[in-house]
């Protein structure tokens, strides 16, 4: 029996080797693409004219000599890179160009929790309400649930992020006061955020469900279930659902890095103290040494995270392919 | 029997099984068919034909110029003189709506031919050559891919933004052009690599090797046109999707600059003095939404067009 985590798992040896061995080169390839990400960052980063790495501003004299020192100016920039690399692969970001005794590492410690909590949030909404609305429509196809589902996801499509959130928040705290329009903590201050930023793939995800439900629906083992007698429900959920929903699971990558770039600008609009909002800021300030810290960063959670719904994908559709490249 | 020169006369009438009964059409000339009964994508097609139009020739019958303030007449509503009103430095809503449209479509149609030219160049070259140059080229494109375009396109941004000091005419303009051109190929760049690697297995370019047809030529007279379909909607759908980005540029202060207008830097504008002045959202939002909407639906359109098999 082969075991994971010692649980075992009902698979032939030989499979189980298959997706070692794809383990294995995916995780590779991830570290391949996060050392070609920091590279990248880290020489665009040097590029910039006045930038501080090439910096004669005049900065507080403390801050200069801090950089200087944190990423050995006085160095060819060979030897500047490869320190900078063995700091990030110890999981130290570097400090804030701009702000005495802030560190990348701080600020991700401080704000990071803020912007998983929205996040989270956001992928719980369209994930539930977005394959909901997908079922039930394709349940009721060519009726008023499909139409509304159809026309809600199509201007779901076309609104971008902070046009929705400027519109709820004129309305619903502006206008009505129901909900506060900033800042961060409650519950209530939630509302608006996740809904701002879970309207694009919700009604992406309803789309997706709809037209996978569809196909699957039509399908002959559909008719063959219901001429056995198996209950609506039964067939509905177990067969039918549990087909359709892997298409929504390939959107999750997709749908991370949605997450992950549109909390920059809903972060904003709601004055919402996460990382998002201090990435805007950072931009706006040229904290440059923050900006490529959190880019790192950013780029480190998204692959990382990547490569573990392709793993979920394997577990959970046998039929991808485990050999040769993906394609 | 008697052979007489006459029997060799050629028939007079063609039998009629062969004849055409209807004139053969061309593939696009069959796509446009196939289009104009898709309703949705010709009122698409109708409002991005106008809307050009506004962009165009719009500013010329306006009064004003999009950077023209009146200090007397902040924040108005819409009126006669100012149908959209009038942002908080006096300058006319309308005006600054059509030059964002000017910005926003500029944006779009070059990022879309960007990606034609590099994407169609990239993924034709990797695909038609194969092996491991296909390997190396599309393992790029993967590392590319691992992180969100948005993010490649801000670090160019936020390099682009000293490299090139919005100044003039361009204010930054130029760089969004150059930052989405880098990026915007990827997507393009798979789709006709997959396109290619199916097609140069079919007999026509088997038949074109055999004659001695050169790799270019075989490469972009016969694979590539034959691609076209799925290239031009990939083109397509980059439109909305640069508008979009650049209006996510403006939001986030890396687009264009002062007092140049983007939509996305209207919106931005609007957000500041949203709780007093809700109009200046108004006709910004409505401007991105509709166009996002209308580019959208017409990709769909012409994906259902030019390409039946692709049809979800």
């Amino acid at each position: 029996m082969v075991m994971l985590f010692g649980i075992p798992l009902f698979l032939p040896v030989e499979v189980a080797y298959l997706m070692l061995g794809f383990l294995v080169r995916r995780l590779l390839s991830a570290l391949f693409a996060i050392w070609v990400v920091i590279t990248v960052t880290f020489i665009f980063m040097h590029s910039i004219p006045g930038g501080p790495f090439q910096s004669e501003k005049a900065i507080p004299p403390a801050i200069k000599a801090n950089i200087e020192a944190r990423y050995k100016l006085d160095q060819p920039l060979h030897l500047q890179y490869v320190d900078y690399l063995s700091n990030v692969v110890r999981g130290d970001l570097g400090p804030s160009f701009k702000y005495r005794g802030q560190t990348v590492n701080g600020i991700i410690a401080e704000r990071f929790p803020i912007s998983l909590q929205l996040g989270l949030l956001t992928f719980a909404v369209a994930i539930l309400i977005g394959t909901g609305a997908g079922i039930i429509a394709s349940l009721y196809q060519g009726r008023i649930p499909d139409y509304l589902t159809m026309f809600f996801s199509t201007i779901g499509i076309s609104v971008p992020s902070f046009i929705l959130g400027t519109l709820l928040m004129y309305f619903l705290s502006f206008k009505w006061g129901l909900l506060p329009s900033a800042m961060w903590g409650t519950p209530q201050h939630m509302i608006m955020p996740a809904i701002a930023l879970a309207g694009l793939p919700t009604a992406f995800i309803a789309r997706l469900t709809r037209s996978s439900m569809l196909d699957v629906l039509n399908q002959d083992y559909m008719r063959t279930a219901l001429a056995k007698g198996l209950p609506r429900w039964r067939i509905i959920w177990i067969h039918a659902v549990k087909n359709a929903i892997i298409p929504v699971i390939t959107y999750a990558g997709p749908l991370l890095a949605y997450v992950l770039t549109g909390s920059f600008i809903v972060e904003n609009i709601f004055a919402i103290p996460g990382l998002g909002k201090h990435f805007v800021t950072s931009i706006y300030n040229r904290d440059y040494t923050v900006i490529l810290g959190l880019t790192i960063f950013y780029s480190i959670i998204l692959i990382g995270l990547n490569m573990l719904v392709d793993f979920a994908y394997t577990l959970v559709d046998p039929r991808i392919k485990l050999i040769g490249k993906e394609e | 029997m008697q052979i007489s020169t006459g029997m060799f006369a050629p028939l007079k009438e063609k039998p009629s099984h062969q004849e055409l009964v209807r004139p053969s059409i061309t593939y696009w000339q069959d796509a446009w068919r196939r289009l104009k009964t898709n309703p949705v994508a010709m009122v698409s097609l109708v409002f991005i034909i106008l809307l050009l139009l506004f962009a165009i020739f719009g500013p010329y019958f306006s009064a004003y110029s999009y950077s023209d303030q009146d200090f007397d007449r902040r924040n108005e509503g819409p009126s006669v003189e100012h149908p959209f009103g009038t942002d908080s430095l006096g300058r006319d809503q309308l005006i600054r709506v059509m030059h964002g449209a000017r910005i926003s479509l500029a944006v779009g149609f070059v990022a879309a031919i960007t990606t034609f030219f590099i994407g169609v160049f990239f993924g034709g070259i990797a695909g038609y050559l194969g092996g491991r140059v296909d390997n190396i080229m599309m393992r790029f494109v993967d590392i590319m891919y691992s992180i969100p375009f948005l993010l490649w396109v801000i670090m160019l941004m936020v390099v682009f933004r000293e490299l090139f000091p919005a100044t003039g005419g361009g204010a930054g303009l130029y760089s969004i052009f150059l930052a989405l051109g880098l990026v915007f190929w990827l997507p393009m760049a798979r789709i006709v690599r997959g396109q290619i690697l199916s097609l140069k297995e079919q007999e026509f370019i088997l038949a074109a090797q055999t004659i001695g047809a050169p790799k270019l030529k075989i490469l972009f007279r016969h694979l590539i046109p034959n691609a076209m379909g799925p290239i031009i909607v990939t083109a397509t759908l980059a439109i909305p999707e640069a508008i979009f980005t650049e209006a996510f540029l403006s939001f986030i202060g890396l687009g264009v600059s002062a007092p140049r207008a983007s939509w996305g830097m209207l919106s931005s504008d609007a957000l500041a003095s949203l709780k007093s002045f809700p109009h200046l959202l108004l006709f910004p939002a409505l401007a991105i939404s509709l166009t996002l909407l209308a580019f959208n639906f017409l990709g769909d359109g012409l994906r259902d067009a030019l390409d039946p098999r692709m049809r979800k």
